[in-house]
C-alpha cells in the first residue's frame, strides 16, 4: 500500500503507524510528522494551484485561525497527480510572495512632472482614471475609419496584460476593454 | 499541449529542443523522468548544455535560429529511410491530396511573392478538387504533385552538409537525433515534443512549430498517448488568458476579432469555409453558435437578432492591419496614445527593445500600473536615463491581491481548468483584479449614464450602458457567477433533440449552444466546465490506474478531452495503434477512454466496409486531415529556414533569400538591426532560470530566491572568454545595437563555439528576470538588447536570436 504522508497522518492520529525504517536505523517518521502538524494544528486548510509557470502544481495553503488570518505554511499537495508534493523553488517560495514587506499596500499616484509618488484613496484613483478612460475615448473616438467603414473604436488608449489573472477576471478585463472600444488589447501570450 | 503533463510518461522518445524544461518546467520533469525508467530516450538539442541535458541520453548543440533546418533535415531523413507510418499518413494526413499547379518553390520563395508589398497570395497554394468540391487524393502518395511528392522534393536540399553548416551541429549528431526520434514512427510508438519559447521567439517561429508537427503527422504521433505537439507554456495561466482571448485578434474561445471585412453580423456568420465532404466534421460550421451565445453573454438581453445581437457595438479592426504588441509599443513610441494600462505586466522589461517601450511610456498622458510589487514599468519615470520633471506622464500604481487571496480558476499548459481558494484576506487596502474591475467600470459607465442624463451628446455610449455586468454578490466580484456564464445558460425553455432545458439551467457542453439567441456562453471552450453537476474545475478524484488522463481531476478544454485528435489513436476500424497506452477504443457501439473526438464510429465497420456515419479524426481541419501541407500560413506551406534578422552570416546556404521574406520591420530610430556588424559580432540569446520568473517581479523580492540567483549574468564559452581577457565572475557590458546590460560573466564548458559554414561562431546567453527597482546593482533587463521584429504569423518577438558584444568594463 501507498502511504502518503498525509494518509498517514490520518491513520498516525488513531492508530500506531507501521514501522517505516530511516536511514538513522530508527523509525523518525512519526516524530518528524508530530513536528509538522505543531505549526498548522490549528490552521484552516485550503488548496491551490502555484502562480509561476503552467505546470499547475498543486500547493496546499494553511491560513491561522487566529486574529491574524494570515498564511503560516505553504507546501506541495501529496494529492494532486501532476506533481505530487513535489514543488520547484518558486513554487516552495510562495509563503514569500504572500507574506512579503514589500508589498505594495496602498494606491500610489506619480503627478506629472513629479518625483515622487504620494498615497491616495481607492475612490480617487478609480474616478480619477475612469474620468481619464472617459476624456480620451470621448476626444479620440472613431466612428469611421478613413475608408468610411465602420470601426467604432478608440486608437489613443492600449491595454497590456494579464496572464497573471485568473480566468474569469480574463474573461472580465476583455469584455471591459472591448467595450470601451480599444483595439489594442494585449498581453504575455504575445511575447 | 494537445496532450498533456502526466502524458509524458507514455513516450517512447521525449525530444526536449526550444525549451529546458528541466530548468523552467521543473515538475514536468517527474513525468520525463518517469518515461526514461521505461526504457524512453530523452533528446535534447539547445544552443547551450543545459539541466535538461545533463539529464538527456543524447545532446547535441545548434545555433539560435536554425531549428527549421534541423528539422528539415529530419524531414528528409524520414522520407529517404522510411521512417514514416504509411498508413497515417495516407489516411488522415493530407500527403495524398494533390495542390493545383500553379504552386511552386524557387530560391527560397514560394509562388504567389509580391515583392512590393511583402506579401504572398496564398491562392498559389491550394488543392485540386472533384467535380463535388471534395480535394483530390492519391493514397498511393506517388502523384508528382501530391503533397507527399512536394514535401520529398521540398526537402530534399536540407542533406546533411548543409544542415550542418547551417546549424552548427556536428553531421553524426545530426544523424544520431534523426535515427533516434524517427524510431517513433513504428505503429505503437509514441515520440513527444516538449518545446517553449525557444521556438516561438523567432521571425520563423511559427514555422519552426509546423516543421515539428509535420515531423508528428508523418510519425503518426498525434493524437496518441506520449504523443502530440506540447507548447510548455511559461506562465500559470496565460493558457486560460489565451483561450480567453486577451489578444488583439481574437475573441474568447478563438472566434476572430471582427473587422472592416465583416461589416454585419450576417458577414461574420457566414464566414467560415464549407467542406463539400460528407465525412468532413469541419468543426468551426458551428462558428456561428459561438458567437452569438458569445454576443448574448456581452449584452444579456440587450443582443437581439435585430441589432445583431451588439455586434455594431464592438470595435472592428481595419482589415490586413496588425494591432499586436509590437504594433503597439511602436505607436506609442510614435506618441499616439493618449492611455495606456499595464495590468500585472510590467512591459518596461519583459518588451523586446526595452529602450524603445520605456521612451515610449515617457510619452503617454497616463497610465495605470496594477502590480503585487513596486515595478520598473509603474516606477519607468524615475528609472536610469529619465529625468522626472520633464516626464508629463500621470501614474496610477494600484496594489493587487496575490493567487491565494481570491478565488478562481486557472488553466495550465496541459489545458487543465483549476480552481484555487481564497486563504486569507489581501494585506493593507491591496485588491483582487476583479474587484478592481468591476468598480473602474462601474464608475465609467456612471459618467456616460450623467452625459445622458444631462442631455448631453454621449460618445457612443450603447457599448458601455448596455455591457452584462452583474457578476458581483454583496458589491464583491464573485468568480462562480463568471465561470456560470462563461459556461453559459438557457435563455429560455428549449427541446434539443430528446433533451429539454429550462431557462436559466447550465448548458451542459457546446454541442447544445445554439446561433438563434437562445443560449449564451462567454467562452462556448469552457462550456461544459460549469453544469448542472457543479463545478467541474474543483474535481478532485485521481485516476487509480490508467494511461494517467484523470478524467475526474479539474476538467480539461475541450469538453474534458485530455487529449486532442485522439481519433487518429486508432485505426480505421476503431482499434488503438497502441494497445499498451490505449487513449479511445471502439467497443462496438460507443468510444470508451478518453472523451473521443466527437462521438461517430470509426471509419470502417468490423467488415471492412466504409461506415458513412464517420468524420475524418482532424476535426478542426476543414477538410478533416492533419495538415503536412499547412496552405493557411502567412509565410508558406512549407516551413524553410531562413536566417534571424540579426544574424552573423552573409549567405542563407539554402537559398538567396537571407531573412524571412515577409518579416515585419519597423523604422523608428529606436529600430536598429545590424547583421554581420564587427562592432556585434556574437550570438546573443535569452532563457530563464529556475528561481526567477518572467521579470522578476514576482520573484526579486522574495529573500530565498534573490539568494539563490541574486543578479543579472551571461553565460560564455572558455574560448570567447579567452579571446576577450574575461574571468569567470567577472563584470562586463553586454551591448547590441540597441542597448547595453553589465552582467557578471560566467564562464562555462555549457557553451561551445560553432563551425559555421567553416567559420567559428560564438554565442551567448542572458537571462532577463532582472530591473533597476530592485534588487540594486542586480542588474538590468535583457530585453534592453532585444530586437523589435518578430514572426509574420503572430508577431512574437525575435528575442530568441540577435547579435550582440560582450566586453570588460
Amino acid at each position: 500500500m501507498r502511504v502518503t504522508r498525509r494518509e498517514f497522518l490520518k491513520i498516525s492520529a488513531g492508530t500506531a503507524a507501521g514501522v517505516m525504517v530511516l536511514g538513522l536505523g530508527m523509525d523518525l517518521k512519526p516524530v518528524k510528522a508530530y513536528a509538522q502538524t505543531l505549526k498548522i494544528r490549528y490552521a484552516r486548510e485550503s488548496t491551490t494551484i502555484c502562480p509561476y509557470c503552467a505546470v499547475g502544481c498543486g500547493i496546499i495553503v494553511h491560513t491561522s485561525k487566529g486574529a491574524s488570518g494570515k498564511v503560516i505554511n505553504t507546501e506541495g499537495d501529496p494529492d494532486h497527480p501532476i506533481n505530487e508534493g513535489s514543488l520547484c523553488a518558486k513554487g516552495a517560495a510562495l509563503s514569500q510572495l504572500v507574506n512579503n514587506e514589500n508589498r505594495l499596500t496602498t494606491p500610489l499616484y506619480r503627478a506629472p512632472y513629479s518625483t515622487h509618488w504620494q498615497k491616495v484613496s481607492w475612490d480617487w484613483a478609480l474616478w480619477q482614471i475612469a474620468s481619464k478612460i472617459k476624456k480620451s475615448r470621448d476626444a479620440s473616438f472613431t466612428h469611421k475609419n478613413d475608408k468610411g467603414q465602420v470601426v467604432n473604436r478608440t486608437d489613443a488608449i492600449a491595454s497590456v496584460g494579464s496572464a497573471a489573472l485568473d480566468n474569469e477576471e480574463c474573461w472580465l478585463i476583455q469584455a471591459m476593454m472591448r467595450s470601451l472600444g480599444l483595439v489594442y488589447i494585449e498581453h504575455q501570450a504575445r511575447i | 499541449m494537445t496532450n498533456h503533463w502526466i502524458d509524458i510518461r507514455n513516450s517512447d522518445c521525449i525530444l526536449i529542443m526550444g525549451s529546458n524544461a528541466a530548468e523552467n518546467h521543473p515538475i514536468s520533469f517527474k513525468w520525463v523522468t518517469e518515461a526514461m525508467k521505461q526504457g524512453a530516450k530523452l533528446v535534447s538539442v539547445d544552443p547551450r548544455f543545459t539541466r535538461t541535458s545533463s539529464k538527456a541520453d543524447f545532446y547535441t548543440a545548434l545555433r539560435s535560429g536554425t531549428d527549421i533546418a534541423f528539422l528539415g533535415g529530419m524531414i528528409k531523413y524520414i522520407i529517404e529511410n522510411e521512417k514514416y507510418f504509411k498508413e497515417y499518413v495516407s489516411e488522415y494526413t493530407n500527403a495524398a491530396f494533390i495542390v493545383t499547379d500553379k504552386y511552386g518553390f524557387e530560391d527560397g520563395l514560394f509562388a504567389g511573392y509580391d515583392p512590393k508589398a511583402r506579401k504572398y497570395d496564398k491562392s498559389a497554394w491550394a488543392f485540386v478538387e472533384d467535380e463535388k468540391g471534395i480535394p483530390e487524393k492519391d493514397k498511393s502518395l506517388q502523384d508528382p504533385h501530391c503533397v507527399f511528392q512536394l514535401l520529398k522534393n521540398h526537402y530534399s536540399r536540407y542533406d546533411l552538409d548543409t544542415v550542418s553548416a547551417i546549424t552548427g551541429t556536428p553531421k553524426e549528431d545530426l544523424v544520431k537525433v534523426y535515427e533516434l526520434y524517427s524510431a517513433t514512427g513504428q505503429k505503437g510508438k509514441a515520440g513527444t515534443i516538449m518545446y517553449a519559447m525557444g521556438w516561438t521567439q523567432h521571425t520563423v517561429g511559427v514555422q519552426n512549430i509546423r516543421a515539428m508537427a509535420m515531423i508528428q503527422l508523418l510519425l503518426g504521433n498525434m493524437g496518441v498517448a506520449g504523443g502530440g505537439v506540447n507548447a510548455l507554456r511559461g506562465e500559470s495561466n496565460v493558457q486560460g488568458s489565451t483561450d480567453h482571448c486577451i489578444l488583439y485578434h481574437i475573441w474568447p474561445g478563438y472566434l476572430a476579432t471582427p473587422t472592416t471585412k465583416w461589416p454585419s453580423v450576417s458577414d461574420y456568420l457566414k464566414r467560415r469555409p464549407k467542406s463539400n465532404d460528407p465525412l468532413s466534421a469541419n468543426w468551426w460550421q458551428n462558428e456561428p453558435k459561438y458567437m452569438v451565445s458569445l454576443l448574448k453573454s456581452f449584452f444579456g438581453d440587450k443582443a437581439q437578432p435585430e441589432n445583431e445581437f451588439g455586434y455594431q457595438w464592438f470595435p472592428k479592426l481595419d482589415e490586413g492591419k496588425s494591432y499586436s504588441w509590437l504594433d503597439l509599443f511602436d505607436v506609442m513610441y510614435k506618441g499616439e496614445f493618449t492611455g495606456f494600462f499595464a495590468w500585472g505586466q510590467n512591459p518596461a522589461c519583459s518588451g523586446a527593445n526595452a529602450n524603445k517601450v520605456r521612451q515610449g511610456l515617457a510619452k503617454l498622458d497616463w497610465l495605470v500600473n496594477v502590480n503585487i510589487f513596486d515595478n520598473e514599468t509603474g516606477s519607468f519615470w524615475k528609472g536610469p536615463g529619465m529625468d522626472p520633471k520633464k516626464i508629463k506622464t500621470e501614474v496610477f500604481m494600484l496594489p493587487c491581491a496575490v493567487s491565494v487571496e481570491k478565488e478562481g480558476s486557472i488553466t495550465n499548459s496541459g489545458r487543465w481548468m483549476q480552481w484555487r481558494y481564497k486563504a486569507a484576506e489581501p494585506p493593507g487596502e491591496a485588491r483582487p483584479d476583479g474587484d478592481m474591475l468591476v468598480d473602474l467600470f462601474k464608475k465609467v459607465r456612471w459618467l456616460y449614464r450623467k452625459d445622458i442624463k444631462k442631455g448631453k451628446a454621449a460618445v457612443f455610449p450603447e457599448p458601455i450602458i448596455n455591457l452584462k455586468w452583474d457578476y458581483t454578490t454583496n458589491g464583491a466580484f464573485d468568480a462562480h457567477k463568471m465561470a456560470k456564464e462563461i459556461n453559459g445558460y438557457f435563455l429560455k425553455d428549449v427541446t434539443i433533440g430528446t433533451n429539454s432545458f429550462k431557462k436559466g439551467d447550465l448548458v451542459p457542453s457546446f454541442a447544445f449552444l445554439q446561433a438563434d439567441g437562445s443560449t449564451s456562453s462567454a467562452n462556448w471552450l469552457y462550456c461544459n466546465s460549469y453544469t448542472g453537476k457543479g463545478n467541474m474545475a474543483a474535481r478532485r478524484t485521481r485516476e487509480k490506474s490508467g494511461i494517467g488522463l484523470n478524467l475526474e481531476w479539474a476538467w480539461c478544454w475541450p469538453v474534458n478531452r485530455r487529449i486532442i485528435y485522439n481519433r487518429a489513436s486508432v485505426d480505421k476500424y476503431g482499434n488503438p495503434w497502441d494497445s499498451e497506452h490505449p487513449v479511445i477504443k471502439w467497443d462496438g457501439s460507443k468510444w470508451v477512454g478518453d472523451v473521443p473526438d466527437g462521438g461517430w464510429p470509426p471509419m470502417l465497420n468490423p467488415n471492412g466496409t466504409p461506415n458513412p456515419k464517420t468524420k475524418y479524426p482532424f476535426i478542426m481541419k476543414t477538410e478533416g486531415f492533419g495538415h503536412v501541407f499547412g496552405p493557411g500560413l502567412a509565410d508558406g506551406p512549407f516551413p524553410e529556414h531562413y536566417e534571424p534578422l540579426e544574424c552573423p552570416v552573409e549567405k542563407n546556404l539554402l537559398s538567396d533569400q537571407l531573412i524571412n521574406p515577409i518579416t515585419p520591420v519597423y523604422a523608428t530610430k529606436m529600430d536598429i538591426l545590424l547583421s554581420c556588424d564587427p562592432r556585434y559580432p556574437f550570438v546573443g540569446t535569452t532563457y530563464r532560470v529556475s528561481e526567477h520568473w518572467q521579470t522578476g517581479v514576482m520573484t526579486r523580492w522574495q529573500p530565498w530566491l534573490l539568494e539563490a540567483q541574486p543578479q543579472m549574468f551571461v553565460e560564455m564559452s572558455y574560448e570567447l572568454a579567452k579571446m576577450k581577457g574575461i574571468k569567470n565572475g567577472e563584470k562586463v557590458i553586454v551591448e547590441s545595437a540597441r542597448g547595453k546590460v553589465t552582467a557578471v560573466a560566467i564562464v562555462t564548458h555549457r557553451f561551445k563555439p560553432f563551425k559555421i559554414q567553416g567559420n567559428e561562431i560564438h554565442q551567448v546567453g542572458m537571462p532577463w528576470h532582472y530591473g533597476w527597482v530592485y534588487p540594486k546593482d542586480g542588474g538590468d533587463s535583457a530585453n534592453l538588447l532585444t530586437p523589435s521584429t518578430g514572426d509574420p504569423n503572430t508577431r512574437i518577438p525575435e528575442t530568441k536570436a540577435f547579435m550582440v558584444n560582450v566586453r570588460k568594463m
